[in-house]
């Protein structure tokens, strides 16, 4: 009822292969997408947009990331940690070098260099696969981190050894740094997930996203169709690795405002990989899912008690959430291996029928 | 030069057995050939060398006059040989269409930075192969299965989606791993009838395995025996029939089994 398709017919190959090819779906995201734009920015509290709906927007970008080459090239990766922090480091250099740089331009830039790091601990994807492959980049996770905490260089000979945001402005907005308000670096984070959500989109469903898929689903068979092995495998490092750096620049310039390399460690590799498996490998939507469900979840449990008018101890609500999120997951995974992405699928064909199911 | 495909000499050991050994043939532009032989005689290891899967101790391939020995199965691919196997090697995951378009890949150009917008070159692109893939998809009567992942699929059409797959490669020429294996009378006489037409629509030249005697006899302009990795016999369907090394290395055999 609700996903009524009858009478939208495709006239076109153009319009048979658009990413909503419904109707309905492209309405609601559009109204959606502006809503995320206005409404909580001039709504939400300060918690709720700098606990919540910021962190949200940058993991959602680094799951992004990771479904790119997880998900879709099938690559395992526990490097992301890793990658992210390039990101930032590199973003926290050239942002002190090049005081006039452009602060989007710095992100890209930041983006561009963990994409090379990537390509870089992407080679021996040619030869190693599945589990001994996550063992080669979580030694590039071990190495990046070892790295930014050993040469002083990268935090700019700081003794604290931090890295912190500087104060940049946007079409005259300040963004980041302490001084910017959550308002003006959710609206910011905002857009970078948008239009680079987009674009993943785009990649997937064109000549790349297949040849991904190809190599994940069959590799043999994707190289007598003509794929080249070495390359696909190196861009999908490559522009996951991207995708990693910026979630890191935006981790530490919108989110954190100052961080050390134990904000990139080998916890947040296994959280980005957790958003992954939860909300649904290979899918872009199942990368918002699994984001907002491991951001989220956490920050309900906690406040759960207080709303109940439950009194407990810090500790005991603190273990007990622990327990109640593992728990969680483990049901999700159980009753749909391939996430919260393939839940919604399922329920969208339901409601397609609904209420007439026959 | 008349032949399209040039197989000269060539050897292939694995450890010590010896899969193929100073096996030469010549394969003109648009025949039907069939490779039969017993089990292990070293047919899937000749397709195997042709496509660049393995490559040859000795000897050389050419196509088209062109040194492809060494050559890695992608580029053979661009060369345009394409081929099917023996056990379905489709992409479970993906639809029927997406696995046609993935045969489309190496005639695709549009790189990352057009991906990354897509509307534009990458669409024009997505809609011109598009074209192309319904056109197999109709050769081929699948079209009511465009959407469904082809790991649901029975087994003759998971078969038929994999000779789609690589028709959409334009192929010059069509490497068939046991077409029909597995398949019943009537999936069986379907899948000769697309082979033909192939062939004789766009001119393919089509090198299949076949163990079903009927079958081969019936579509193949020339027969090559293999037994133990060398060649046997050669020749039309007649004379291969009727040759004794044939009859008593694998017909014989078979017909008192």
């Amino acid at each position: 009822m609700i996903y009524r398709t009858a009478g939208q017919f495709k006239t076109t190959y153009a319009s048979d292969q658009a990413i909503f090819p419904i109707v309905q779906d492209r309405v609601v995201v559009t109204l959606a997408l502006v809503a995320a734009f206005v409404v909580p920015p001039a709504l939400a509290s300060e918690y709720w947009l700098q606990a919540v709906l910021i962190p949200l927007l940058v993991y959602a970008l680094a799951a992004i990331g990771l479904n790119l080459l997880t998900g879709y090239a099938g690559q395992l990766s526990l490097g992301t940690g890793g990658f992210m922090a390039v990101g930032a480091y590199s973003a926290f250099k050239l942002s002190t070098a090049f005081p006039h740089l452009d602060i989007v331009a710095v992100f890209l830039l930041a983006g561009l260099v963990a994409a090379g790091v990537g390509l870089l601990f992407g080679i021996p994807s040619l030869r190693i696969k599945g589990f001994y492959l996550a063992v080669a980049t979580l030694a590039a996770q071990f190495f990046l981190i070892w790295l930014f905490n050993k040469v002083a260089w990268f935090v700019n000979y700081a003794p604290s050894g931090t890295i912190t945001a500087p104060d940049r402005e946007v079409l005259g907005v300040l963004v980041t740094g302490p001084n910017a308000t959550s308002g003006a670096r959710y609206v910011m984070a905002l857009a970078f997930v948008a239009i680079f959500g987009l674009v993943a989109k785009n990649l997937v469903r064109g000549r790349l996203g297949r040849a991904w898929m190809a190599i994940r689903d069959r590799d043999i068979a994707a190289e007598i169709i003509g794929i080249r092995p070495l390359r696909t495998k190196l861009l999908a490092f490559g522009i996951s690795s991207f995708y990693c750096g910026v979630a890191g620049a935006e981790l530490v310039f919108l989110y954190l405002g100052s961080a050390e390399t134990l904000a990139f460690d080998v916890n947040q590799s296994f959280l980005v990989l957790f958003m992954v498996i939860i909300g649904g490998l290979g899918s872009i939507l199942g990368s918002f899912l699994g984001a907002a469900f491991i951001v989220l979840v956490p920050i309900f449990l906690t406040n759960a008690p207080h709303w109940l008018g439950l009194n407990m101890s810090v500790a005991l609500q603190k273990h007990i959430e622990l327990m109640i999120f593992g728990g969680l997951i483990i049901f999700f995974l159980i009753v749909e291996p391939h996430g919260l992405a393939r839940l919604w699928q399922i329920t969208k064909e339901k409601l397609r029928l609904w209420p007439f199911p026959h | 030069m008349s032949a399209q495909l040039e197989i000269r000499d060539v050897s292939k050991a694995f450890g010590g057995v010896q899969a193929v050994a100073r096996l030469s043939l010549e394969v003109p532009p648009g025949e039907i050939l069939s490779v039969i032989g017993p089990n292990g005689a070293g047919k899937t290891t000749l397709l195997n060398m042709i496509n660049g899967f393995y490559h040859p101790d000795r000897g050389r391939i050419a196509l088209e006059g062109a040194d492809i020995t060494r050559h890695r199965p992608s580029q053979i691919a661009e060369l345009g040989v394409a081929r099917t196997f023996q056990n379905i090697a489709l992409f479970k995951g993906m639809t029927v269409l997406d696995n046609l378009m993935l045969g489309r890949h190496v005639h695709m150009k549009s790189g990352v930075l057009a991906s990354f917008a897509y509307w534009g070159l990458a669409q024009k692109e997505e809609v011109a192969h598009r074209r192309r893939v319904e056109d197999i998809i109709d050769f081929l009567k699948i079209q009511d299965l465009r959407r469904r992942p082809t790991g649901s699929l029975p087994y003759g059409l998971q078969k038929r989606v994999e000779l789609g797959r690589a028709l959409a490669l334009d192929p010059k020429i069509l490497l068939l791993d046991e077409p029909m294996g597995g398949m019943n009378q009537e999936e069986k006489e379907d899948m000769a009838r697309f082979i033909l037409d192939v062939n004789e629509e766009w001119g393919t030249t089509t090198i299949l395995i076949e163990h079903d005697m009927g079958v081969v006899m019936d579509i193949s302009d020339r027969v090559t025996v293999l037994d133990m990795g060398q060649k046997i016999s050669s020749g039309s369907p007649d004379e291969v029939r009727s040759d004794p090394r044939v009859i008593k290395a694998y017909l014989g055999e078979s017909r008192r089994a």
